[in-house]
This record gives structure tokens, sequence and C-alpha cells, in this order.
């Protein structure tokens, strides 16, 4: 075991997978000797030379273009959008092209690429610069959509979202780039559809993504003599591992969802709606929502906080609950 | 040009143009559905591009790509098929009219957004680049695409990374209806060129000798790794944008440009220059018309996919 950060768990993925194919290569905004703005390329430029790592102008569609069309044609493209916010300038490119034309083409082509972007707030950087728009993807057929929160999972993740025959949408949080946690040497994978149970309980089941994992996680803890909570990752919001929920729900009779994405209409409802189809009978009480509110990210770190989920929102909320 | 290639050029243009008129009356019969983008008009471009290319190399359509498929070398079955909504049409009857794809030709595929396939064929061209196959991409697009964000974005980074590109511009005057001087603010989209510092042609897209010609010298250089060329094609549609809307230009406009039709004007010059008899015409006509009866009665006898089936095709 050794220690490593969320950061650097993408940037091994990204050396592993490039060591590993030629056919896998990097293109984005920054990401030359620059390395990425939040460090995500370090060293790769210097490593694998212009061809490899392609830094772009500031062109999202012709970033995420060149990686539909590399990808149809025998490579496999790992585009970084700087932020997830910018990907609104290439949403043709992710939605109507990428997204489909595996199915267009009646199962003719292969679409292996990566859209790897960050996202969230907690940085003060407002509006335009702090969403979590992970709804809007899993909402599109043909894409999937991968959320790590932990470095093991960012790295495993990673890895088979590149070797994934599909478009992957791959979300980090940059709150989480500079995590660190034991993990093991050399390399692995984490399968897409397989949620984690990252603490059991028996009282209650959170169902947590990306930053909120963590936060659902230091609720559990503080209410740990009074309530045995079990938090669920899912890891991947498409393909969604509803089994495993649905058993914690069975066993708990309690469910939460906590997404810092604005609750309206987001992946807290859809993992409610497959809760309730499913599992109806064995709910004791309405399953909940806790999101972030649905107004533009402000700029004020005061307001920044109090428009998305906090540990003590999350234990008022389990508190109310039981 | 050789005789031989002047006659292949002339039977493309037949293909294109009997194909479309075909699915003209398929459609109004009811077995075509969707809206239909025809071609008619504007065959010179296709089959004078697609003539100049290998057949590894990549093309990126439009929506009005029937031409670009067949003179790319698409199974005139298959396509029916696909119009036709068959099992056994080209992307299984989920693509349709707008969406033929077959790698194995090349075919990435026509695009329901317009300028949607720009970047597309930036990613195709680096491939081609990137694995050092010498595959170059035709990109057609038409003027609407033209005032499109990634009608900027792809020359400037094609240009930049001197990926092996052909940016064909099939200008037909109407972007659906909205006339080019509400679109266009100078004369030649081909004159942009400039501003990425790549070589800009500006040509007559109604003559199928002059369209190989441009393509073929901006392929060589493609190729030998000097990056992409901005060609345009001036040209005019012979019908309203598509099937489902009524004509809207002025007629006076239409009978002018359906005078310079790039398929009498093409036979005409043949036939003086005794590159090819009225008979043997006649014959390639011929050829062709039994090739589509062939293609709409496999098309016919063809099965519709089963509802089961559905899901197929959305993933790997």
């Amino acid at each position: 075991m050794r220690e490593l950060t969320y950061l650097g768990a993408l940037n091994e993925a990204l050396r592993e997978e490039m060591e590993r194919d030629e056919n896998v290569f990097l293109i984005g905004e920054d990401i030359g000797s620059f390395g990425g703005v939040f460090g995500v390329e370090k060293g790769l430029w210097e490593k694998f030379g212009e061809k490899r790592v392609r830094q772009t102008p500031i062109s999202e569609d012709a970033i995420v273009g060149t990686a539909v069309g590399a990808a149809m044609t025998g490579l496999r493209p790992v585009a970084e959008i700087m932020y997830i916010d910018f990907i609104t300038c290439c949403m043709d490119q992710v939605v109507n092209q990428a997204a489909k034309l595996r199915y267009m083409s009646g199962g003719k082509i292969k679409m292996p690429l990566v859209i790897r972007a960050q996202g969230g707030s907690g940085t003060a950087e407002a509006a335009q610069h702090s969403q979590s728009l992970e709804a809007w993807f899993v909402h599109t057929p043909g894409l999937k959509v991968v959320m790590p929160a932990t470095v093991y999972d960012a790295k495993g993740l990673l890895k088979t979202a590149i070797r994934d025959d599909n478009p992957v949408i791959f979300l980090e949080h940059r709150m989480l780039y500079n995590i660190k946690d034991n993990v093991p040497e050399g390399e692995w994978t984490v399968p897409f559809g397989k949620a984690e149970v990252k603490h059991e309980g028996k009282d209650i089941t959170i169902v947590a993504t990306s930053l909120m994992v963590h936060k659902a996680l230091e609720a559990a803890k503080e209410l740990a003599d009074s309530i045995s909570i079990e938090v669920i990752d899912p890891r991947t919001l498409v393909p969604l591992d509803i089994d495993t929920i649905l058993k914690s729900v069975k066993k708990t009779s309690k469910l939460l969802v906590v997404h810092e994405a604005p609750t309206i209409a987001g992946v807290g409802a859809e993992i409610v709606r497959q809760v309730v189809e499913n599992a109806f009978d064995y709910l004791d009480g309405a399953p909940r929502v806790l999101g972030g509110r649905s107004i533009p990210m402000p700029y004020a770190p005061i307001l920044e906080k109090a428009c998305t989920p906090q540990k003590e929102g999350i234990v008022k909320l389990i508190k109310e609950m039981m | 040009m050789d005789g031989e290639k002047l006659t292949k050029l002339l039977d493309l243009m037949y293909r294109i143009r009997f194909f479309e008129e075909r699915t003209m009356v398929l459609f109004r019969e009811g077995l075509i559905v969707g809206a239909l983008h025809h071609y008619i008009g504007e065959e010179a471009i296709a089959a004078g591009a697609c003539a100049a290319a290998e057949k590894h190399d990549y093309v990126v359509s439009t929506h009005r790509g029937h031409g670009h498929c067949i003179a790319k070398g698409a199974d005139l079955k298959r396509m029916m098929a696909e119009l036709m909504g068959r099992e056994t049409g080209y992307s299984r009857a989920r693509g349709g009219s707008m969406h033929i794809f077959s790698v194995e030709e090349g075919l990435l595929g026509g695009n329901g957004i317009v300028g949607g396939g720009l970047p597309i064929a930036l990613g195709s061209a680096l491939s081609g680049q990137y694995r050092e196959s010498g595959q170059v991409t035709l990109c057609f697009f038409a003027e609407g695409a033209g005032a499109r964000g990634t009608f900027h974005e792809s020359l400037n980074l094609a240009a930049l990374w001197k990926l092996p590109v052909v940016y064909i511009c099939e200008n037909n005057l109407w972007a659906a209806t909205t006339y080019i001087n509400y679109s266009l603010p100078i004369e030649n989209i081909g004159d942009r060129a400039s501003a990425y510092g790549i070589p800009g042609k500006v040509i007559d897209g109604n003559d199928v000798e002059e369209v190989y010609k441009t393509v073929d010298e901006a392929i060589k250089r493609a190729r030998e790794g000097n990056g992409p060329t901005l060609i345009e094609c001036k040209t005019y549609r012979h019908y309203p944008h598509c099937m489902v809307i009524p004509d809207t230009r002025p007629q006076d406009e239409v009978m002018e440009w359906k005078k310079k039709d790039p398929i009498p004007r093409f036979e005409k010059r043949l036939l003086e220059e005794k590159v090819i008899t009225k008979t043997e015409m006649g014959k390639i006509k011929k050829k062709v018309k039994n090739m589509l009866d062939e293609a709409e009665e496999f098309a016919r006898k063809s099965p519709l996919p089963a509802v089961e089936t559905v899901e197929e095709g959305l993933w790997a």
C-alpha cells in the first residue's frame, strides 16, 4: 500500500492506459507542457509527446468532434473539458453525435471515447464554473456516466472508461483532487454498474455521489452512536446498480439520496422512482432526496455553501427520517 | 482525364439522379417516410469529389447525403432498404435517409445537424494522420453550415494541425428557405480560407470535371501532409429543401439553374468530344435503372425490423 491523491490516481490511469494502448490519446485545453489546469495530465506531454497529448485552442466543439471522429475510426480518445460548465459549448457533439451515432449506424460503428471534466462547487467560482450536470447525461440515451468519489475508484473507473467501447462521461469533483488514500501498487480496474457499500449500516440507506459520499460518511460517523447508516456509492450512474440499492433499502427500510446537483428532476429523483417501483412494500416512510438548490451558484462562500448539501443538513434530515 | 474515367463520372451522376427520382416516387407511395432531402442538381460535386478519393478514404456527409454515399460506392440495395425502413438497410432502419453509415465504404454517416459533421471530420482526419494510413477525409457541408461556429473551430484546428481533410462546401444558395444573402456577408465562403492560411477555391460545382480536378489536387496536398483545403462549389438544388415543405424560391431562378443542370451539360460534352455515343449512354442509363429496380425490389422484399430488437445497437 502507498498513499496517493485522487489527482495522482487519474494521472496514473491515463499514463498506464497510454502505455498499454498506443491508440489512446488525450485532447483538451492547456493539457500540454502545463499539464492541465488542475494537473491531471502532469508529465504526460513530456513522456508521450505532442502526438499523444494534444493541446487544442479553446474549441470545445472541435475537441469533442475530434474525439468522435477519431473513435469511429479506430482510436481511443480521452477528451478533457476543463470545467463541465463548458460542455454547453459542445452539447451537439456530445448529445447528438457521440451518444447517438452508434445506434443510428445500426450498431456498425463503435464509439470508444471518454469525456473527462471536473465540476461541482466549493471554490467560489460562481455560476459558470460550479455546476453538477450529470442528470443531463444520464437523461441522454447512449452515454455512460461515471462519478468517482475515492482515490481507488478514480483510477479504477478511469481505466475501465478508457477500455469501454462506448462514450463515457467521466465526472470528477475538484474538491476531491487533493484527497489522499492508501491504495495498492500497480494497476486495477473498477467495473461499471457495480455500486459499493462504503459504510455498512442497518437503520437507513444513504445513496450518495461524488463529494457527497464523503459528506454522507461524515454524517454516518457523527451519528454512529445512535443511528446505523449504510452509505452506498453507485459510482456509475449509467449503468446504475439498482440491485445493491434495493438490497440495502430492503434491509433498512429507509432511503435518502444525497447529491450536489439540483434536487429537481435529478438523479436522486430517478433512484427514488426505481426504489418505489421495486421495493415500495419495504419502505418505512417516504424516501427523500437532499440535493442542491435550483439556483445559479452564487459567488460568496457563505451563499455557495447554503446551496449545496452539507454534513449538518444531512444529519438533520436523517434524524427527521428516523 | 481518360474516357473510362469520364464515363465513370457520368455513370455515378446517373446513379445519384435516378436513385433520387426513384425515392421521390416511393415517398409519394408512402414507402419512404421522414423528411427526404434530395440531391438532384448537385450530382457533379459528389461524383467528382468521390471519384478523386480512394476506397479507404473517409467521407463525412450531411443531411442531403445520398449522393455522397452513392459516389463513395455504397450499395444501392442497402441504401434503399434503409430508406424504406427495412432490417437489411445500412443502419438496420435506425438511421434512415439522413444517417447512412458504412465504415467499409468510408462513410462516416450523414448528419441531421447542419455543421455537425465538420468537427467529426477533424477526428477521422486526425485518425488517418495518427495511424499514418494515408487516409484523407472529404468533409461535405453546405453554405448554411458556414454560419455555424463548428465551421470556424474545425477549419482553425485542421489548419493548425495540418490535418488531411478536404472541406467541400456545396453552396446551393438556399439553407432550407433562407437565401444566402441572409447568412453570408461576403461573396464566397471559399474566400474564408485565407483566414486560416489554407488554400481556398471557388469553383463551378455543376462542372464535374472541375470538381474532380480541384478535389484531386486538394487530396494530393492533404496526403502529402500539407493540410486542408477549402473548396466552395457553386450549385443549386432543383427541388425544395425536402419533400415535406413547399418551394419558396423564385421560379425564374429555379428555371435558370435547371438550364445549368450538370448532367445534360456533361452528356453534351462527352458526345461532342466523342468520348461516348448516344447508344452507350442509353446502355448506362438502362443499367442504372435496372440496378434501381433491383434495389427497390430488394427493399420491398426485405423484412421490417423486429420490434423486439429496438434496443440493439445502442451499446457496444
